[in-house]
């Protein structure tokens, strides 16, 4: 295994994907509380996925995804307050409260959603390729969907004008095995995704979305071949969520084994942090620092959310229409 | 200062001047660049600037609307064209769920400066599913801008202002009305319209015919035989049908009292629709007759030509129902 990472990195990644893990525990206790409703989908299990990516994108480089977008939001840097605020449907909330889970942005760290319609955002990604291109701002454009997203054909639709125009574009496609509950078996006629894109000829690939490692190996190898103006590229992560589709989903469709199989071998978090133990000699009083740090932020998120107030009821009418007409 | 321009060619220039005035601005569409568009309105663009900015597409709506709508989000502005707007219905999940809400959902951080264009409504024996209007379908909702222009001169101002906003717009134009001449035409480059602003095409003091698109000619043509037997009617050009000009009719109503509003889409929920219960709550004391719509029959457009006609708002039924509103017998 190439190193990828120096320790400072590594901790970083770790730290990352822990605050993750631990945002989004908060976030299903304030959802039992009642301070988050509607629809909420967690991301544990996933996080060495956006983890890896972000590591090796450069600032440019734009990012959406669908309403699973939590980890996708701390990863690129976004503020945890903001998030949790935006959940608890509060003024201070990245979309001042009126997106909610689904629905947030950050033009700031370029990232463009959060967009609740499965399948809806890679089009728009392409199209987000299509003006890295056009600018030529040697920006790529990487844009997640679910294993269950890819039966939708607008997918398709978009591989079909990435490749046409070489559109700097790396999607990737998370398979945590189900769409709602709907395992990939009973969804999905073929072996696999990533080799999806062959009838357009689109290289791809598939890697342990479990180890942080192996995600950022086949990113690097993803982006490289997006910035170097060859076209797309599709990756297929192998990863599991451990939470049900949504807040009000008990998971029947899957036994308890399975998922406890997975969290007991394959949780991203605890592989990773055996292998910084090992393998790049970080000390466990490194690592206690880090999660006691993650537990600050959290606890300051939290209070943040809670304590910021309902937006104005004047926010009702906002935001509808940009209110400037003219530019140049 | 003004020319006599056909529509499509004003459709045309004002894009290409809006190309030259915006490095950002470019065509999205299926069979714009080489072919010319499929009814010529692009004629001559590939040739002027290139393939990077007159986007030949494959056959795929849903797909180019929302790689529009991703390259808006980008920093570009798109001109999305629709071969004919019935063709937008594969693409309308990216239009309104994704064009028109973001700017709302992300609390007005986002914005998606992008013009959807092409023709709309009833061209000539093509069918049910080529002979549709989509206006009251985009004017039903919020964070969309809908245009329907009429002459060459409104095409061509209103889709300049169109492509200079900041949101998603609607532009609907008519495949019959591209071939006719308006002497109309500004040539200044600077000239546009506001969006959201009706015209009165004629004065009259007897009754108010609301009418946008190819309907405004019927309703003009109207107005002439109403005026043989003494009945004075005012058109109005609605021109944008979001946001909705309501003063321009209500001051018209307060001359004339009474309204016959023209669309050639179906009855329920359209525009005519619309216009009837803006009136009641803006102008219920100025009524003197309940206000009537002549729309399209109730029914998919039929093929053979006689259906299709009767299918159609006719002159002979604008004029009837703005004899009936006047009690005219
Ligand atoms: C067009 C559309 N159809 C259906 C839904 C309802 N829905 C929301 S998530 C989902 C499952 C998607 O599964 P997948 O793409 O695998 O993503 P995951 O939830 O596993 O992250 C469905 C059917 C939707 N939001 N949009
Ligand atoms: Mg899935």
């Amino acid at each position: 295994m190439p190193k990828l990472l120096s320790e400072k990195e590594a901790l970083k990644a770790y730290r990352d994907m822990l605050l993750i893990r631990r945002f989004e525990e908060r976030s299903s206790q304030l959802y039992g509380m009642g301070l988050i409703a509607g629809f909420c989908h967690l991301y544990n299990g996933q996080e060495a996925i956006v983890v890896g990516i972000q590591a090796v994108l450069n600032p440019v480089d734009t990012v959406i995804t669908a309403y699973r977008d939590h980890g996708h939001m701390l990863a690129c840097g976004m503020d945890p307050k903001g998030v949790m605020a935006e959940l608890t449907g509060r003024i201070d909330g990245y979309s001042k409260g009126k997106g909610g889970s689904m629905h947030m942005f950050s033009r700031e760290k370029n990232f463009f959603g959060g967009h609740g319609i499965v399948g809806a955002q890679v089009p728009i990604g392409t199209g987000l390729a299509f003006a890295h291109k056009y600018k030529e701002d040697r920006g790529v454009s990487v844009t997640f969907m679910g294993e269950g997203a890819t039966n939708q054909g607008q997918v398709y639709e978009s591989y079909n004008m990435a490749s046409l125009w070489k559109l700097p574009i790396v999607y990737i496609i998370e398979n945590n095995h189900y769409g709602m509950g709907t395992s990939q078996e009973r969804s999905s006629a073929g072996p696999n995704y990533y080799g999806r894109g062959q009838g357009w000829n689109i290289p791809g690939e598939q890697a342990d979305g479990m180890v942080l490692q192996d995600v950022m190996e086949a990113a690097k190898k993803a982006l490289d071949h997006a910035r170097s103006g060859k076209g797309p590229y599709i990756l297929e992560f192998d990863t599991y969520r451990y939470r049900g589709h949504s807040m009000s989903d008990p998971a029947k469709y899957r036994s308890k084994e399975e998922v406890e199989e997975v969290r007991r071998h394959r949780d991203p978090i605890d592989q990773f942090k055996a292998y910084i133990l090992k393998t790049l000699k970080v000390k466990e009083d490194q690592i206690k620092t880090i999660e006691e740090g993650v537990k600050a932020i959290i606890l300051e998120a939290v209070e943040f959310a809670k304590n910021s107030p309902e937006p104005d009821p004047s926010e009702l009418y906002t935001d509808v229409l940009k209110e400037v007409t003219s530019h140049v | 200062m003004f020319k006599s321009l056909t529509v499509r060619e004003a459709l045309r220039d004002a894009m290409a001047e809006e190309m030259v005035r915006d490095e950002t601005v470019f065509l999205l569409g299926e069979e714009v660049g080489e072919y010319n568009g499929a009814y010529k309105v692009s004629q001559g663009l590939l040739d002027t600037f290139g393939a990077r900015r007159v986007v030949d597409t494959p056959i795929t709506e849903h797909g180019f609307a929302g790689l529009g709508v991703g390259a808006a989000f980008g920093g570009l502005r798109p001109i999305v064209e629709f071969m004919t707007f019935n063709f937008s219905m594969q693409a309308m999940d990216q239009i309104i769920n994704s064009a028109a809400k973001t700017l709302y959902m992300s609390g007005g951080q986002m914005g998606c400066p992008i013009v959807f264009r092409g023709p709309n409504g009833a061209a000539s024996r093509v069918g049910a599913q080529h002979s549709q209007c989509y206006a009251s379908w985009y004017a039903h909702c919020p964070g969309l801008k809908v245009i329907s222009p009429y002459s060459a001169g409104d095409a061509k101002a209103l889709l300049k202002a169109a492509i200079r906003d900041m949101n998603p717009v609607i532009f609907l134009e008519n495949e019959l009305l591209y071939g006719q001449t308006f002497n109309d035409v500004s040539q200044d480059p600077d000239y546009v319209l506001p969006i959201g602003k009706a015209l009165v095409r004629r004065e009259g003091k007897d009754v108010t015919l609301t009418a946008f698109s190819l309907m405004v000619g019927k309703a003009l043509e109207a107005a002439d035989r109403l005026a043989e037997e003494g009945i004075e009617a005012e058109v109005i050009d609605l021109r944008t049908l979001r946001p909705f000009d309501v003063e321009t009719i209500v001051v018209s109503v307060m001359k004339t009292n009474r309204v016959v509003s023209i669309e050639e889409s179906w009855p329920f929920a359209g525009i005519g629709s619309e216009i009837a219960a803006l009136l009641m709550e803006h102008a219920f004391d100025y009524l003197d007759a309940p206000v009537m719509r002549v729309t399209g029959a109730d029914v998919p457009m039929p093929y053979a030509a006689n259906l299709e006609h009767l299918a159609l708002p006719q002159v002979e039924s604008i004029v009837e129902a703005a004899k009936a509103v006047c009690y005219h017998s």
